[in-house]
């Protein structure tokens, strides 16, 4: 449904050098799936998600809806909005603190001229769990709790009716017993209205709990993708394995020494070689500090791009 | 708008009241306004512009108050409190009109600064900057004189003169608005310029706006008054314009106090209400915002 | 080391007094790390504050802190002063804040050795030094200031700041959060690493559980400012909080949370209007009808473990 394809989006950075957000990537998002995209900060996934809304342009590449190129033109990205919408992390500063619930709702529908506002504004709060929806009307987001506010940012987003969902961390700032609701409810989205979703986040075991497929990124890049239980449980890439194993759980701990580098000076070759733990340890090949890897397509199968796991 | 946007103004509104209604000072402020708007609109019940006629003047020339003329006469015999009462339309007139205009300009000028980024936003700041320097009250003096002294170019005298510096407080503001993200998520919604600018940037930016609003009145009565003394207005009369004549005619060497006295302290008393409800707006206005928003 | 008994704390507002904290007693005895656990509402924060007197004049404290077998609530403010930092420390929450951002690292990190007359000059610039090569930081990062770090670089000099004047306790309150997981992994490795190498004792605050079990001995739960469970980190939870609490941060790999996301009903509750009897019972997935209307204690439960729950404990 939602694909980019050979996407780069570039940033003037500090002191000249450009900043390669997004250095190439592939990502499609089929109807019905929820896709997790992860990663540290400064991996560029929040780029790669506010230019598949439209929010950013690319530098080069494509961003194509249902087989369509997006076009920037004011007509078409009206249309392209009723159809992908977006979640943000913070409910609180998502949500006008003066406007009440209703009007926060009401928004989209205003702005693309819906009829029949009341109780297109009544269903959308009603899919998104507040019940009876009138009771919210006249609230506003500050007599709300944290998950309310999500669920009234979400309901927002569902009043236009969209196919698609990006989320950029949906519960990062939420209580950890409210975090199940609003999962549960993006899945429940999923099975009941057929809605896709690409969630953006950091944390591992909420793409373990609601993700389809999961695609891991780095500085730019996507270094590994594929079913959520593939990649979870069998990392092939050591980002990944690395990633998996810093969790509190497990076992034996590869903690990568240093922070992720600054996508204004990417390393040649492999660009995660410089922290890689198998080239730490020896065991990585020739080509990893000098031959570059190719941008992965966007399947559906398990995808590693390694110079050691995928030679 | 549905009935559900008409609650909420009404509730609103009457949180508004409960909170500023607390605010001793700005209540006297706006009582002493009341009264000052209501005797100016009812002047003509009881008097007309012919008392302003020089020649009608049936008192003694600048005679001090007496049971006939409660607050003395003026050179041509007129009557100081007639004189007053008619001139508080023109005065007021002029202030409320003056601060409108200048408000106006401010705001668009002001949220369009912010609003657009690139080039466009550049000008118009440097065209801000240009006039915030320009001394307000010699500029003033030079458009009065260049278009004439009548009501209506006075007005645009002082609100031409007037905006700069409201315009950077709203852009300040405006940039802050903006940075936050439920713009953000009005755009992803595919909100255009126009729904951004009305339905998020000026909400949030009236309140300032009320309250810088208030406090501009009050500058553009002083300017008026000034501008007036300074012999530029061609006004028949208003409290500037007494003030002129006290001078012209050497009231305070013919020791005739109220002929300065009554027009000044009248100024001085609005000036002061305005600035007394101007703060009130702003205390009443500003932190609920914050308390609102910090839950 | 450290002793809570009966803690209390309450906000005075207009129109009444905020509950935040309603009698919680604890103990962490000398090199042993901690975990307090809760989410908003719970009170966790206001313990941490507490336990240095660094509340509000607004907040109303009662019941006793023993540091070292000293009352700190009603120590005199010559003493309270002199116990600040060098007894106990504190790593504060979100370290963007915490640090002053129009000075350098090096100076700020010396400020609590020279408020304490331990060092000055030449010996303070020594034991900074020290301090960061501790955490893992190069010595020329004494220089820099804040903007130019990281958020886990930041962390680290908050933890530097902390260890200035060898305390006996430390307190961190959510030092992890709003950290990458990889850098998460570095500022706890490195953590741990520091409260065994000088036996200092450990009072780690989060609301994620899975951290505080990764570093401490001991967790406590609370939940609308009372402990609900207190056990060693390794073992089942008995109280269903904080079984609710440890779902809500699903082990990767375990097929039960594959796609079953598991939370509470409702939210937390608001310290000024707290239900009625067990104050957990409108969200508890095994509430009794008698949950409603009375409340419980904490009871033993299992090995060295207790709960407040009328469905555990013999």
């Amino acid at each position: 449904m939602l694909e980019a394809t050979d996407l780069h989006v570039e940033f003037p950075g500090r002191g000249g050098n450009r900043a390669r957000a997004v250095d190439g990537v592939n990502l499609s998002v089929g109807a019905g799936e929820i896709v997790a995209l992860v990663g540290e900060s400064g991996c560029g996934k929040t780029t790669l998600a506010r230019t598949l809304l439209g929010l950013e342009r690319p530098t080069s590449g494509r961003v194509a809806y249902d087989g369509a190129p997006l076009s920037y033109t004011g007509r078409a990205l009206r249309a392209f909005r009723r159809q992908v919408q977006l979640v943000l992390q913070d409910p609180m500063g998502s949500l006008n603190p003066r406007h009440t619930v209703y009007e926060a709702v009401a928004e989209g529908p205003r702005i693309h001229g819906l009829p029949d506002e009341e109780s297109v504004v009544a269903s959308a709060l009603a899919r998104a769990g507040l019940r009876p929806p009138e009771r919210f009307f006249q609230r506003y987001p500050h007599e709300l709790s944290g998950g309310q506010r999500q669920r009234v940012v979400i309901a927002g987003a569902l009043a236009l009716d969209p196919k698609v969902l990006i989320a950029d961390e949906p519960v990062a700032s939420l209580d950890a017993s409210v975090r199940g609701e609003i999962l549960a409810l993006l899945l429940r989205l999923r099975d009941d209205l057929g809605l896709s979703a690409l969630v953006v986040t950091h944390d591992l075991g909420l793409a373990w709990n609601i993700a389809d497929r999961v695609a891991v990124m780095y500085l730019g890049r996507i270094v590994e993708s594929g079913p959520t239980e593939d990649v979870l449980t069998n990392p092939q890439h050591p980002y990944t394995q690395a990633l998996l194993s810093v969790l509190p759980e497990s076992p034996n701990r590869i903690v990568l020494t240093g922070e992720p580098p600054d996508p204004t000076r990417v390393p040649a070759g492999c660009r995660f070689h410089p922290r890689c733990q198998l080239v730490a340890q020896g065991n990585g090949t020739a080509a990893c500090g000098t031959q570059p890897l190719p941008i992965l397509p966007a399947g559906t199968a398990v995808q590693v791009a390694c110079h050691v796991a995928a030679p | 708008m549905s009935t559900v946007a008409w609650v909420r103004r009404k509730r609103a509104a009457g949180r508004f009241w409960t909170d500023f209604r607390k605010q001793r000072a700005g209540v006297a402020g706006l009582v002493i306004l009341a009264a000052a708007v209501v005797l100016a609109l009812i002047a003509p019940l009881f008097i007309d512009a012919g008392v302003t006629n020089v020649v009608s003047g049936t008192g003694a020339k600048l005679a001090p108050p007496s049971p006939a003329d409660p607050l003395g006469t003026d050179e041509s015999g007129r009557s100081v409190l007639l004189m007053i009462w008619w001139g508080s339309r023109t005065s007021l007139l002029i202030g409320f009109l003056a601060a409108l205009l200048s408000m106006v300009i401010g705001t668009v000028l002001g949220i369009a600064a912010g609003h657009f980024r690139g080039w466009v936003g550049a000008v118009i700041l440097r065209i801000t900057d240009w006039f915030l320097v320009l001394p307000s009250l010699v500029t003033a003096l030079v458009l009065a004189a260049i278009l004439g002294g009548s009501t209506a170019t006075i007005i645009v005298a002082i609100g031409v003169t007037s905006w700069p510096s409201t315009a950077r407080l709203i852009r300040a503001q405006t940039l802050a608005v903006e940075a936050r993200p439920y713009i953000e998520r009005s755009l992803a919604l595919g909100a255009g310029h126009w729904h951004i600018t009305t339905r998020h940037v000026l909400p949030n930016v009236a309140p300032l706006l009320l309250a810088s609003t208030t406090l501009e009145v009050a500058s553009a009565i002083v300017t008026e008054s000034t501008l007036a003394f300074l012999g530029v207005s061609a006004n028949k009369t208003s409290w500037g314009t007494m003030l002129r004549g006290s001078y012209d005619w050497g009231a305070a060497t013919a020791g005739a106090w109220w002929y300065i006295l009554v027009p000044g302290l009248c100024i001085v008393t609005v000036v002061m209400a305005f600035t007394l409800c101007g703060r009130a707006l702003e205390t009443v206005l500003n932190p609920r915002l914050r308390t609102r928003a910090h839950a | 080391m450290l002793e809570l008994d009966e803690l209390t704390v309450k906000y005075r507002i207009a129109g009444g007094e905020v509950p935040a904290v309603r009698g919680v007693s604890l103990s962490v005895p000398a090199g042993e790390a901690l975990g307090l656990a809760g989410e908003s509402g719970s009170g966790k924060s206001s313990v941490a504050l507490a336990l240095l007197r660094l509340l509000p004049r607004s907040a109303d404290v009662g019941g006793r802190v023993l540091l070292d077998g000293e009352d700190v609530l009603s120590m005199r403010w010559g003493r309270l002063r002199a116990v600040r930092w060098s007894s106990a420390s504190i790593v504060f929450q979100g370290a963007q804040h915490g640090l002053n951002p129009v000075r350098r690292i090096g100076d700020q990190i010396a400020e609590p050795l020279l408020v304490h007359k331990l060092a000055s000059g030449a010996v303070a610039d020594r034991r900074v030094q020290e301090l960061l090569s501790q955490v893992g930081l190069p010595a020329w990062r004494a220089r820099s200031y804040p903007h130019e770090l990281s958020g886990g670089q930041r962390q680290r000099v908050m933890i530097a700041m902390a260890l200035a004047c060898e305390p006996q306790l430390i307190i961190a309150d959510e030092p992890t959060t709003a950290l990458d997981l990889m850098v998460q992994a570095q500022v706890l490795t490195l953590i741990r690493r520091l409260i065994a190498d000088h036996g200092i004792s450990l009072l780690m605050i989060s609301h994620d559980l899975s951290v505080l079990a990764d570093v401490c001995d001991r967790l406590a739960v609370m939940y609308a400012g009372r402990l609900v469970e207190v056990g060693p980190s390794s073992g089942e939870f008995r109280h269903p909080y904080s079984q609710a609490l440890a779902a809500a941060f699903p082990t990767v790999g375990d097929p039960a949370s594959r796609l079953a996301p598991r939370g509470l009903a409702g939210d937390p509750p608001d310290p000024q209007q707290l239900p009625g009897g067990c104050a957990f019972h409108p969200r508890c997935p095994v509430a009794l009808e008698t949950c409603a209307t009375s409340d419980v204690q904490l009871r033993a439960s299992g090995a060295g473990r207790t709960a407040a729950c009328v469905l555990v404990g013999e």
